[in-house]
């Protein structure tokens, strides 16, 4: 199944990062999301390469595997952006407005909710709830730099502010 | 002097942490000696970042909105001048929103600086829970919480000290004490605020409820989403073991019990009692039937027991005050307080602690001031996307378990949006059921495709596609839904639609059969049209980006509906309101 065929001790090295998490968490039972959780902390999502990996230090079969990680939304199949956008949908940001918040993200960016641009620059999500219910309606932008919050939006002050990050980037 | 700035997530959010790096900044500049602290959410949202400076004497001005622009005059006139700068300080009015509260869960939120457990120490932190493990029996435990009647604050109600006595009862080698901190509810922060404000009260709490139990550890369940409530959850517990109440020998007593936290991935339905479970075994989060319950066989099929992170914070309280302190609060059987996260069309948005039995209209215009720009309350959504949709005109309904239940809603864990006039309350209910439909975990044939055709028909409405019998094969599919889903998140999903169609029934009916949305809200339903009002400012023109919009300089303009898009540009940067929804 895996995609780059080399030898074990390679292998090992290959995912360097994510071994102590596997020594540490790979035999104790029911630690298969916090594994997921801290290979994509590593490598910013979960290649087919890193399930097998997982599969073979823990024994657990790579479509259990695939299962669980499609099943919650924090995990990830594709690598994103270097900007990750998470609009909130939460109820407060909805009546506030979220969805032509949403409408001109992406007409500016030309991308839909889990797409990443072309440029690689920025990757949208919408989440559920980013808890700033009063300061709706809200976007988070998590980078390399950290997290950064803007509430208030507009059509214009969001385009405004992506156009902004994309200068930078 | 000491400066504390208010960190809780939406503090940060509005720039608290420029703000303290203004202070330090200025204090340098100005060569003022002062201590930098942090606290949590003190609730008022809407007034953030929030600074408090005590002076020597313990006296405390609390300033409000303080953007780093302000620090500099704040730094000048009040710390080192000694005169408050009476103009950015909170006001009258505002601080209304907290002297009308009660507070008991909330009661060390945005006073105490979370991050330090001597703080917490000092207001009486830790003693319940001494005088629990080291004096009283199981029973004696539980028979106060039975007194207090204190109910599961996570949505159901559910007496805290029945599940607790049912855990005790089963025998296992050892047993569970979950806290179920996965707040997954759109429009809600109530635990992220205590977590992050509090996070010691949560684990005096479970260290209270294990002992009753006879639990050997404790799990926190957390959202990964919560990043800081987990960093200050981690604080707290290697402070909390440092000291002896975690451990092996707690409060030297020779018991052992500890706690650790495992970050959830995002999935609403992990909210539900068995499948948070399956979760913190590593599995997909997806129900099992009940019975045999979680008290008897939980976590890794042993007896475990879970509640939620504002039932925790209560129980160091109803330990220290009894649990008949704790039942006079309230309208019996709903006793005690609950914390509401107020938002949506509301004037002073944020987290409110109100005893129970408060009438819903004393919440919001009480305590939140009303509605956002003056405008006409239409409803209020309480218990997200398992509860439904008050209308106006039951605003004097009181806050109990009881009585909200009676008007199709439910307290829930205490998301309380309002809306206004221009709310439409089809789309309020296609939008919960998009909700569940996404997080319906797949295992039941009603919640997986009856929520999935409920949706459909409800796009279809609001789309102006409406058919005659909709509105009955909606409450057909929702009864049907209601009686075959297997856990809450089915049985529960389309309670906001039956709530709207009880209430709202007219808001479909105009959808369906006149082809207009009455809050003006559903775009294929609605086009805009300009005024006499307009001054020809040819400001909706320029923004226009598909240039539907015609008109001179100082005359009267005009939009293209073949043309127009309705992305709602013009309207939003009309200045003389002259652009009109019809």
């Amino acid at each position: 199944m895996s995609e780059t065929k080399s030898c074990g001790a390679s292998r090992r090295e290959e995912f360097k990062d994510l071994n102590p998490v596997l020594d540490k968490y790979a035999k104790v039972p029911g630690s298969l999301i916090t594994i997921l959780q801290q290979a994509q902390e590593i490598y910013g999502y979960l290649s087919v390469d890193t399930i097998n990996y997982i599969s073979e230090a823990t024994g657990i079969k790579p479509a259990k595997i695939y299962g669980v990680a499609t099943f919650y939304a924090q995990f990830r199949l594709q690598p994103i952006g270097k900007y990750l956008i998470m609009l909130c949908k939460g109820t407060a940001c909805h009546v506030n407005g979220a969805d032509r918040i949403e409408e001109a993200v992406c007409e500016y960016l030309n991308i839909q909710d889990g797409e990443t641009t072309e440029d690689g620059v920025f990757t949208l999500n919408n989440v559920a709830c980013l808890g700033c219910c009063s300061l709706a309606p809200v976007m988070m932008v998590r980078s390399n730099d950290g997290n950064e919050t803007y509430g208030n939006l507009t059509k214009d002050k969001v385009v405004q502010i992506l156009a902004e990050i994309r200068e930078r980037a | 002097m000491k400066v504390v700035i208010g960190q809780g997530s939406c503090g940060i959010a509005t720039g608290a942490l420029k703000t303290e790096a203004e202070f330090k900044t200025q204090l340098e500049k100005q060569n003022v000696k002062a201590d930098i602290d942090l606290t949590g959410c003190v609730g008022t949202c809407y007034l953030e970042p929030i600074v408090d400076v005590y002076e020597d004497n313990g006296d405390m001005t609390r300033y409000v909105k303080v953007q780093p622009e302000k620090v500099e005059k704040i730094v000048e006139e009040h710390l080192k001048g000694g005169k408050p700068v009476t103009e950015y300080a909170i006001t009258d009015e505002d601080k209304q929103f907290l002297d009308k509260q009660e507070r008991v869960v909330l009661r060390h939120c945005g006073v105490i600086n979370p991050e330090h457990i001597e703080e917490y120490l000092a207001v009486g932190g830790y003693e319940s829970a001494k005088k629990v493990v080291t004096s009283m029996t199981q029973d004696e435990v539980i028979a106060i919480i039975k007194t207090s009647n204190l109910r599961g604050r996570g949505g159901a109600g559910f007496p805290t000290w029945f599940k607790w006595n049912a855990a005790k009862g089963n025998p296992g080698k050892e047993k569970y004490m979950v806290c179920n901190a996965d707040e997954g509810d759109p429009g809600a922060f109530m635990d992220r605020s205590v977590l992050e404000g509090d996070p010691h009260s949560v684990l005096e709490g479970m260290i209270i409820g294990g002992f009753a139990m006879g639990a050997t550890e404790g799990i926190i369940y957390c959202r990964a989403e919560y990043p800081l409530a987990i960093k200050r959850l981690e604080i707290a517990m290697d402070q909390a073991r440092e000291k002896g109440y975690l451990g092996d020998n707690i409060f030297g007593t020779g018991k052992h019990f500890d706690i650790r936290i495992k970050a959830g991935a995002g999935a609403f339905v992990c909210g539900e009692e068995t499948a948070l479970i399956a979760s913190l075994e590593g599995e997909r989060g997806m129900p099992r039937l009940k019975p045999p319950f979680p008290a008897a066989k939980g976590y890794w099929q042993l007896p475990t027991n879970i509640n939620n992170v504002e039932t925790y914070a209560n129980v160091a309280w109803i330990i220290e005050n009894g649990g008949e302190a704790f039942a006079k609060i309230g309208k019996a059987p709903s006793t005690g307080t609950k914390v509401f996260a107020l938002a949506g069309k509301i004037k002073k948005g944020g987290l409110v602690e109100v005893p129970m039995g408060l009438k819903l209209k004393d919440v919001i215009y009480g305590i939140g001031g009303g509605i956002k720009n003056d405008r006409q309350f239409k409803a209020v959504q309480m218990g997200g996307p398992s509860g439904g949709c008050i209308p106006a005109a039951l605003d004097d309904t009181p806050v109990t378990y009881e009585d909200i239940v009676k008007t199709g809603a439910i307290v829930g864990s205490g998301g309380m949006i309002v809306m206004d006039e221009d709310t439409c309350m089809v789309d309020m209910a296609r939008y919960f059921l998009d909700f569940t439909k996404k997080e319906s975990c797949g295992k039941c044939n009603y919640c997986r495709i009856g929520t999935k055709r409920m949706l459909e028909i409800l796009e279809r409405i609001t789309q102006g596609k409406g058919e005659d019998g909709d509105i009955e094969k909606l409450e057909e599919l929702a009864n049907k839904i209601k009686d075959g889903a297997m856990c809450g998140l089915g049985q529960t999903a389309p309670n906001p639609v039956l709530s709207t169609i009880r209430y709202f029934r007219n808001e479909y009916e105009d959808h369906i059969y006149n082809h207009t949305c009455t809050a003006k809200s559903c775009k294929a339903l609605i086009h805009y049209e300009i005024t006499d009002k307009c001054k020809g400012c040819t400001l909706c023109a320029k923004n226009c980006p598909v240039n539907a919009i015609t008109g001179e300089v100082k005359g009267l303009h005009v939009i293209d509906q073949d043309k127009c898009i309705k992305c709602g540009k013009c309207e939003e940067h009309c200045k003389f309101d002259a652009i009109i929804r019809k």
